[in-house]
């Protein structure tokens, strides 16, 4: 566990640095968050897919795998390894504040 | 008017479920009726066998429908799609039926297509997959004539059937070619998309350290786009390159192709949404899941299914009866993993606990995760229990449902012996 400030806001993150809490997530954190992953400039692609990722955890409680995100998302799983490089699944949870997708477990 | 049961699938979970089923209620009350789109019923751990000549594909094939005991109506059909509203099943062959409770027992099937150039040139002459007899069977020819090279092993995405076995293929491998005297001129690569050797971390130290020992190079996060047979090589996403002589996939697994033609009854993948501890789909109360058609957060095992057998005929007895449905399977996995040179170790897990060191199914048993002449033994001798015992619904000996911890470990932790 560790606690970082992002936002004006303390988060507390995980040993591998997922949301422990994700409901202490918000929208205002995204830029920061994106920019600690080395995601700069942030497209609307991107938000596309951290808006997805979250609205599907809220939904049924994990985050979806890449596979499920190239069938579900609208973008295809190659454009999501163009936007999210070092992995798309685990990169898009960290910056949309949930835990780690359960299909990587 | 007596009760209908339709059962889809008349593999492990379905022929299980249909025989158990049969001895709980008279013919007079429940009618039961297995549906499958063919009639051979594929004894799928000996697969992993079939490359290195240890077994014959013809040796773990059997008929489906004589595996059913007297009173369950086999029907031999595709299944077109299930309609939850009018709780009917129509088949390909245009007929539909009725049901009042409805086991989707369907297992999971390979989807190669789904993954750019593995099924183009170079498939089945240098690009494999012995998860199927066929392939089985063709990937054991090509390794008889295989005298030196690079092979690679790849995982192509999660979730699979037997999340062990590709690892088995490895130490099998390593062994096959030291009897055949040319291991020094085999080179081994095991690629996955985890982020190690299995889905635990403390059997994935156990086996990553096994792979180790045994010369196998473990690639991990390697998320294979692209497989081009003709050049031999296994591209991932984020632009990492395996060249291989010889490469064996385990290509992404799907629900059966009719879920996704039922409207409300799978996901994403066309596994059936249900729930972990009732077996009950989230679809509708009358319909429930066995095996490796389920979304579960189980492995898609044989165990698993044999383990589920007992809450699922539970709780269908208590549908049917009205009463409320009890949330007792724990996840339980019990896996014998080959590891070449006549030996195997054994790993027993669930839900919340991870597979540990120690004995099972108690002190006296057999030794888990740590390599035994006897666990291999009980590997082989497996198959007899399978076709006689497991699918008739009898119970083996001295192995409950639940997960055992007597004779476990739990402080011994993620150390190797």
């Amino acid at each position: 566990m560790s606690i970082l400030t992002i936002a004006t806001t303390d988060v507390e993150l995980d040993g591998e640095g997922f949301f422990a809490h994700p409901e202490q997530w918000t929208e205002a954190m995204v830029p920061e968050l994106a920019r600690r992953e080395g995601i700069d400039p942030l497209t609307d692609a991107h938000w596309t897919v951290i808006r997805f990722m979250r609205s599907e955890y809220l939904a049924k409680g994990t985050g979806p795998t890449v596979r499920v995100l190239g069938k579900t998302s609208g973008v295809s799983v190659k454009e999501l390894y163009q936007l999210f490089p070092k992995g798309p699944a685990k990169v898009a949870a960290r910056i949309a504040g949930i835990p780690k997708p359960r299909g990587c477990i | 008017m007596s009760t209908r049961i339709v059962i889809l699938g008349a593999g492990t979970g379905g022929t299980l479920a249909a025989n158990r089923l049969r001895k709980l209620f008279p013919e007079r009350e429940v009618a039961i009726t297995v549906v499958d789109q063919d009639d051979r019923h594929v004894y799928q751990p000996g697969l992993l066998f079939v490359p290195f000549g240890m077994t014959q594909t013809a040796d773990i094939v059997r008929p489906r429908h004589r595996q059913l005991h007297d009173g369950v109506a086999f029907r031999q059909s595709a299944i077109e799609r299930v309609d939850i509203g009018s709780r009917q099943v129509h088949l390909v062959d245009g007929a539909a039926l009725d049901y009042d409770v409805l086991v989707v027992a369907t297992g999971a099937v390979l989807v190669p297509e789904e993954t750019e150039g593995l099924t183009g040139p170079g498939w089945m002459d240098k690009v494999f997959t012995f998860y199927t007899p066929e392939g089985a069977a063709a990937l054991g020819a090509a390794l008889a004539t295989f005298d030196g090279g690079r092979i690679v092993v790849d995982i192509v995405d999660m979730p699979i059937k037997c999340p062990v076995a590709p690892l088995e293929f490895c130490f099998l491998a390593d062994w096959y070619f030291a009897q055949r005297g040319i291991r020094d001129r085999v080179e081994l690569v095991y690629a996955t998309p985890l982020d190690a050797a299995f889905t635990k971390p403390v059997a994935a130290g156990h086996l990553g350290g096994m792979l180790a020992d045994k010369h196998v190079e473990l690639v991990t996060e390697f998320n294979a786009g692209e497989v081009d047979g003709a050049a031999g090589r296994i591209t991932s996403y984020d632009g990492r390159q395996l060249d291989f002589d010889l490469a064996v996939v385990v290509p992404v697994h799907g629900g059966a192709p009719y879920v996704g033609r039922s409207p409300g009854l799978g996901d994403e993948l066309h596994f059936v949404p249900t729930d972990e501890h009732t077996l009950q789909s989230k679809a509708a109360p009358e319909i429930f899941v066995i095996g490796d058609a389920a979304n579960v957060p189980a492995s898609k095992a044989g165990s698993v299914t044999h383990f589920e057998g007992e809450t699922l005929i539970g709780n269908v007895r208590r549908f049917l009866a009205g009463e409320p449905l009890e949330a007792r399977f724990d996840g339980h996995a019990n896996c014998f993993i080959e590891t070449g040179f006549n030996k195997a170790l054994l790993i027993d897990f669930n839900y919340d606990t991870e597979p540990l060191p120690g004995h099972f199914p108690a002190s006296l048993g057999l030794p888990l995760l740590k390599e035994s002449r006897l666990n291999h033994l009980g590997k082989r001798a497996f198959q007899w229990f399978y076709w006689h015992n497991l699918l008739a619904g009898r119970e083996i000996p001295g192995i409950g449902s639940a997960m055992p911890t007597a004779g476990k470990n739990a402080a011994a932790g993620g150390g190797r012996e």
